[in-house]
């Protein structure tokens, strides 16, 4: 079985008026070790589905399975949301509390976990995300980057099986842009952690195992990301943003002139020199 | 500017004073203040000002800080000195005009209560200059803690403090912001009579609440996927330990406060 399995999911909000669920008919399987990005424009659903995992939302319909754990039995919340750590957008406003060390240890306060594992637990954490030696600092004295990297380290320190992190670079600049996917992507191949990540920023999907295109609720396209760059007009169809070279390559194709599938820019520049 | 701000007014040294458990802390404070209460004679200040120049000085915190934190209470004080001067009535009339006068029971009063209010005043402030925020709501909620048996959620109170702490300087920093946006579109905070600029207020604390409100909705689901649910269960990263020190002080303030109310 894999880590995450999501059977045909519907999720409507109470108080929605319109007609249409957040989520229709969703299947998806994440395994254990991948990094799966979800990419998708605003109202695509894509938040909701993080919540969903997290078992901060539960579905209308369907059944989802985390390690096993079917998110629809309240007994599991806890141990749902132990194996699955989130982190949010907006890096101010997930930190508790006033010193670094503190903001890390409160999830496995939470847990119950001994006093002396927890000093553990945060130390190797903040290592973990870059962020050693900043133990005593408070939130607001550090940059967003690394702001979002101290909450990383507190989804960490509570040992899960796979991190969801719904877009969060978006309220970044490029220089924490780069610091929280270097850090994610570290994570995930030298940690083994899984890593679910919802950005809208095409770029990031490029060194993913597996890309899921969302819009309007559904899932548009699963696959490599190289798959998925293939099908440019249709993702332009749907509000996202292609990268420079994958729409470059796209135009010297329909020019007749033949290029392999490329994703960055330096894969162009290989192609085409 | 805003950034720079320090919450409370802890000073950061290291002394025994500053060693000393939170709790403890909280509790010689108690003890001392009633026992201030006790005392009727200004013998007794005397003996309690004596005191707190040996804490102050054990702190390792200089005097001029520590009466700077007494400013903001020199209106309070002045106002109790010249209500009791005047309107205390009793002994014998050092100044009379027309209606108004003066008797030396009033005077007596009042600076007797001028001196009960600083001292006061003094030993909170040492207690807060002297402990983090973060120790001293550790401090309330272990203390709190016994009465969690009839329904009072310590440990939910000492969150809430936190959480507080942890805010107030994200939020000047977003007042600061909005202001500025505000200021840039033509808004003026700084002219016009009180009430014009308490009215000019409005277009900043509008925003502000909304987006507290936002932040609150946001940190409450952040603190639920990180397994929050209550006090229950929880363990702590920073444990509060008693040492030996912790029992001589407050032993010693026992004897002393006793001393001073049977005096």
């Amino acid at each position: 079985m894999s880590l995450i399995e999501i059977n045909g999911v519907d999720f409507l909000y109470e108080n929605d008026d319109s007609d249409r669920p957040a989520l229709q008919n969703i299947d998806l399987q994440i395994e254990a070790g991948d990094f799966a990005v979800i990419i998708g424009s605003n109202g695509s659903g894509k938040s909701t589905l993080a919540k969903l995992l997290n078992v901060l939302l539960t579905p209308s319909k369907g059944e989802i399975f985390v390690a096993g754990l079917n998110t629809n039995n309240r007994d599991n919340t806890w141990k749902v949301r132990q194996k699955v750590g989130m982190v949010f957008q907006n890096p101010d406003n997930q930190l508790v509390a006033s010193m670094v060390e503190d903001d890390v240890a409160f999830g496995p306060e939470n847990l119950g976990v001994p006093t002396e594992e927890i000093r553990q637990r945060v130390d190797k954490s903040l290592e973990m995300v870059g962020m050693a030696g900043f133990q005593k600092f408070a939130p607001h004295k550090l940059s967003g980057g690394q702001k979002q990297r101290v909450a990383i380290a507190g989804v960490i320190a509570m040992e899960p099986d796979c991190i969801v992190l719904d877009e969060p670079t978006a309220m970044l600049d490029p220089q924490g842009r780069k610091e929280v996917m270097e850090t994610v992507q570290y994570l995930n191949k030298e940690k083994g952690i899984t890593v679910v990540h919802i950005t809208h920023f095409m770029e990031e999907a490029i060194n993913a195992d597996k890309v899921i295109v969302m819009n309007q609720g559904q899932i548009l396209h699963k696959g490599s990301p190289k798959s998925i760059f293939r099908l440019v007009e249709q993702l332009k169809d749907v509000n996202l943003d292609i990268p420079v070279a994958v729409e470059v390559a796209e135009y010297l194709r329909q020019e007749k002139i033949n290029i392999p599938d490329i994703l960055s820019i330096d894969e162009l520049v290989d192609a085409l020199c | 500017m805003l950034k720079d701000i320090t919450i409370g007014q802890y000073i950061a040294r290291d002394s025994i004073v500053h060693a000393l458990d939170a709790r403890i802390k909280i509790i010689i404070t108690t003890i001392l203040i009633i026992a201030l209460f006790t005392i009727d004679t200004f013998s007794g200040f005397g003996f309690f000002s004596a005191f707190i120049l040996v804490v102050i000085l054990l702190s390792k915190i200089s005097l001029k800080k520590v009466l700077k934190g007494l400013k903001p209470i020199l209106i309070l004080v002045l106002f109790t000195l010249v209500i009791h001067v005047f309107l205390t009535k009793g002994g014998e009339v050092l100044w009379a005009w027309k209606f108004i006068s003066i008797e030396s029971e009033g005077v007596y009063t009042g600076f007797f209560m001028v001196s009960r209010i600083f001292i006061l005043i003094l030993f909170t402030s040492l207690l807060t200059l002297t402990t983090s925020p973060l120790q001293l709501t550790d401090g309330i909620e272990y203390i709190l803690s016994p009465l969690k048996r009839f329904g009072v959620p310590a440990s939910e109170l000492s969150m809430m403090m936190t959480i507080a702490l942890r805010f107030i300087p994200t939020l000047l920093e977003e007042a600061d912001k909005i202001m500025k946006a505000q200021q840039a579109r033509g808004a003026d905070f700084e002219s016009g009579n009180l009430i014009q600029r308490a009215k000019s207020l409005i277009p900043l604390l509008v925003p502000l609440f909304i987006s507290a409100f936002r932040r609150a909705d946001d940190l409450a689901l952040a603190m639920e996927s990180r397994c929050y649910r209550g006090g229950e269960g929880r363990t702590r990263l920073h444990e509060l330990e008693f040492k030996y020190y912790d029992f001589i002080a407050l032993i010693i303030i026992i004897i002393l406060a006793v001393a001073v109310s049977f005096y």
